[in-house]
């Protein structure tokens, strides 16, 4: 029987196998920031253990940063406290760390890929769920908890049982207007927020072959919304163009080697998976969510369908929506762009060629957030900066910003926010705010018309 | 890690399907550096109305309610990998949490910090659920080393999976990190072959 992409990576990676119990996962790259590190670095030092392999590890500080003025000291304690421990602590260990005011510092899944760390067949681990992002490369690439940071520095090694396979098939060609983010959202919206949870996902099909790597980068980020500890798709030229010449990517005879087993990684003809899923292109629309966890999405133009169940009837009390209704034409104030999900270049394009010559509306605040230092100036260098200024939009620094409302970019209470991030949790981007998961473009949109729009 | 094999206890009933991490604990608690303390911030924007007030309709506010077993909707855990969550229900006190279906990324950080996330039929977890409402004083009843879980008045014996190796770990409180350093041999060979 054939192999998927997936058994292919894993199964180079076994260190050993635990006797009715779990595997030991070498891991190849371990990215680390600075909220979910400081912990497991006081485990180490509390055993009095040493890390394992530094040159396999590197940093960034991204979720609990300031988006202005980054060059100043942090204002709130405890943030700098945070990141003053992240610095010290490489410092100490002697890890690769990318902070602030370093021009390669910015979101880690947006930071690592752009760098070429993030390459293909590789096992990488993260203390953040979003991993999965470099799952784009046909990596298998999954978040952690602290306790396996500690781990993974002290051994560079995971214990894990072996996931089961699904792949999603999507065929055709996309509508229109209709992008990556719409395609994860409307899988999710399909199968559900824990329909992946036990299984790593591969995508397959014309879709994600006819994607740019930013664009199955956000696709694959998503994977972990609907409950998989990581999604993939296979290496192809695509791939191999996006990686070659990066910083960090293998140059001369050693890129010739890589390149060569690089092409060996997709799934056999005949390899089998655990679970399979079909869906068509031309049935996807522009998406945007309604309610409080990704997987309750449906098009823009649809009108809320009726709650199954009391969780769905809560997440509609505080979205303060009503079944039946429709979201156009709806009020909005708050426009974020931003996020490991839609920071990357290509999103920033789509959202100028958009807004140029046009202005926000009076109502909305409108929020740009660049992944990483290297966007913002890519930004700055294709000439963005002043179509975003004229439209009235506000240009931040790099950082994780209001996806999470960890500093103090938050969306304040009571207020809708039309989001390009991946999570519309209760209160993810502040307390009582309510966050309306969409692409750039119809992010854009909104941003224009101070409502939610038909994009026809 | 503390060991886990036997527990007889009150149960605080979370009728609610989908809880994320972010509700167990909200982004802005996570400036900490250490992991004490997260308890008195747990699910803290469904325990309190604003900055001081409480609200008394969420069940850690009902005085009736008490125990070290939290019974939970489906998809308990989902969405952020944050540990956080795990230190914060373990630092309220919970030492079990019983649900339909537990997100991954959650199940193993409770695994990893003593907490026993116990996986019954959506059957049974209705049932336990509709018993606690009306009777806050019923007894659950957990045997690790027997993989069950018991609700006498319930006439419920469920009994429930966990991998042999997180068991072994819970029971005789072996953390995975000691596992793996006693692996060092095999890993340095492995890396041989790679590097
Ligand atoms: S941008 Fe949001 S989802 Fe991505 S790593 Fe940062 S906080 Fe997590």
């Amino acid at each position: 029987m054939g192999k998927t992409l997936f058994d292919k990576v894993w199964d180079t990676h076994i260190v050993d196998t635990v006797p009715e119990g779990p595997q030991i996962l070498y891991i190849d790259k371990h990215l680390i920031h600075e909220v979910t590190s400081p912990q497991a670095f006081a485990e180490l030092e509390e055993k009095g253990i040493d890390m394992a392999r530094t040159d396999k590890t590197v940093a960034t500080a991204d979720h609990n940063v300031p988006t202005i003025n980054q060059h100043l000291t942090i204002k709130d304690a405890l943030s700098r406290k945070q990141v003053d421990t992240l610095t010290k602590n490489c410092e100490k260990f002697g890890v690769t760390l990318y902070g602030l005011g370093h021009p390669y510092q910015g979101i880690v899944h947006v930071m690592s890929p752009e760098l070429g760390i993030t390459q293909p067949g590789m096992t990488m681990v993260c203390g953040d769920s979003h991993t999965s992002t470099h799952g784009a490369f046909g990596t298998i690439a999954f978040g952690i908890g602290t306790s396996q940071v500690a781990q993974v520095f002290a051994s560079q090694c995971v214990l894990m049982n072996k996931p089961q396979t699904m792949r999603i098939t999507v065929n055709g060609k996309l509508n229109p207007n209709v992008g990556p983010k719409d395609v994860i959202l409307y899988v999710i919206a399909q199968l559900g927020t824990n329909s992946g949870t036990g299984y790593f996902v591969e995508y397959a099909g014309d879709v994600f072959e006819d994607m740019s790597m930013e664009g199955r980068m956000t696709v694959c980020n998503m994977s972990i919304e609907m409950g998989a500890r990581g999604g993939m798709i296979a290496p192809d030229q695509t791939t191999f163009s996006y990686v070659k010449n990066r910083e960090f990517a293998p140059k001369g005879e050693a890129w010739d080697k890589k390149l060569t087993y690089w092409k060996t990684l997709h799934s056999d003809k005949d390899a089998i998976f655990d679970k399979e899923h079909h869906f068509n292109a031309a049935d996807i629309a522009p998406m945007i969510t309604y309610g409080t966890n990704p997987g309750m999405g449906m098009a823009l133009d649809a009108q809320i369908p009726t709650a199954k169940n009391e969780t769905e009837i809560k997440a509609l009390q505080y979205m303060g929506f009503k079944e039946g209704e429709e979201l156009l034409g709806k009020r909005i104030n708050y426009v974020f762009i931003g996020s490991c999900t839609n920071s990357r270049i290509e999103d920033f394009r789509t959202v100028a060629s958009y807004i140029k010559g046009k202005r926000k509306a009076a109502n909305v605040n409108a929020l740009i957030v660049p992944g990483s230092q290297q966007v913002a100036a890519q930004i700055q260098k294709e000439g963005l900066t002043q179509i975003f200024e004229e439209a009235g939009f506000e240009i931040r620094q790099s950082g994780c910003s209001a996806c999470l409302g960890m500093n103090e970019d938050k969306i304040p209470a009571n207020e809708y926010c039309v989001s390009t991030s991946n999570r519309n949790f209760e209160g993810r981007q502040g307390p009582g705010s309510r966050t309306l998961l969409a692409s750039p473009l119809i992010a854009a949109m909104t941003a224009v018309e101070g409502k939610i729009t038909s994009l026809t | 890690m503390e060991k886990f094999t036997k527990l007889q206890s009150q149960a605080v009933p979370l009728p609610i399907s989908d809880v994320d991490t972010d509700q167990i604990i909200p982004a802005r608690f996570l400036k900490a550096t250490n992991k004490i303390g997260f308890g008195s911030n747990l699910f803290r924007d469904w325990r309190y109305l604003n900055d001081t007030e409480t609200n008394s309709d969420f069940v850690l506010n009902n005085p009736k309610y008490t125990g070290s077993i939290l019974v939970a909707g489906a998809n308990f855990g989902c969405g952020s990998s944050r540990e956080h969550a795990a230190w914060a229900i373990a630092d309220y006190g919970f030492k079990v949490v019983i649900s339909s279906f537990f997100a991954d990324i959650f199940k193993g950080n409770a695994l990893n910090n003593g907490i026993l996330p116990i996986q019954i039929s959506q059957n049974h977890l209705n049932a336990i659920l509709e018993r606690l409402e009306g009777h806050p004083e019923t007894i659950i009843e957990v045997d690790l080393e027997a993989q069950k879980c018991t609700v006498d008045v319930l006439n419920i014996e469920c009994s429930f999976e966990i991998d042999p190796y997180k068991k072994y770990c819970l029971i005789n409180g072996f953390d995975d990190i000691d596992f793996l350093l006693s692996k060092k041999a095999e890993i340095s060979a492995f890396e041989k072959n790679i590097d």
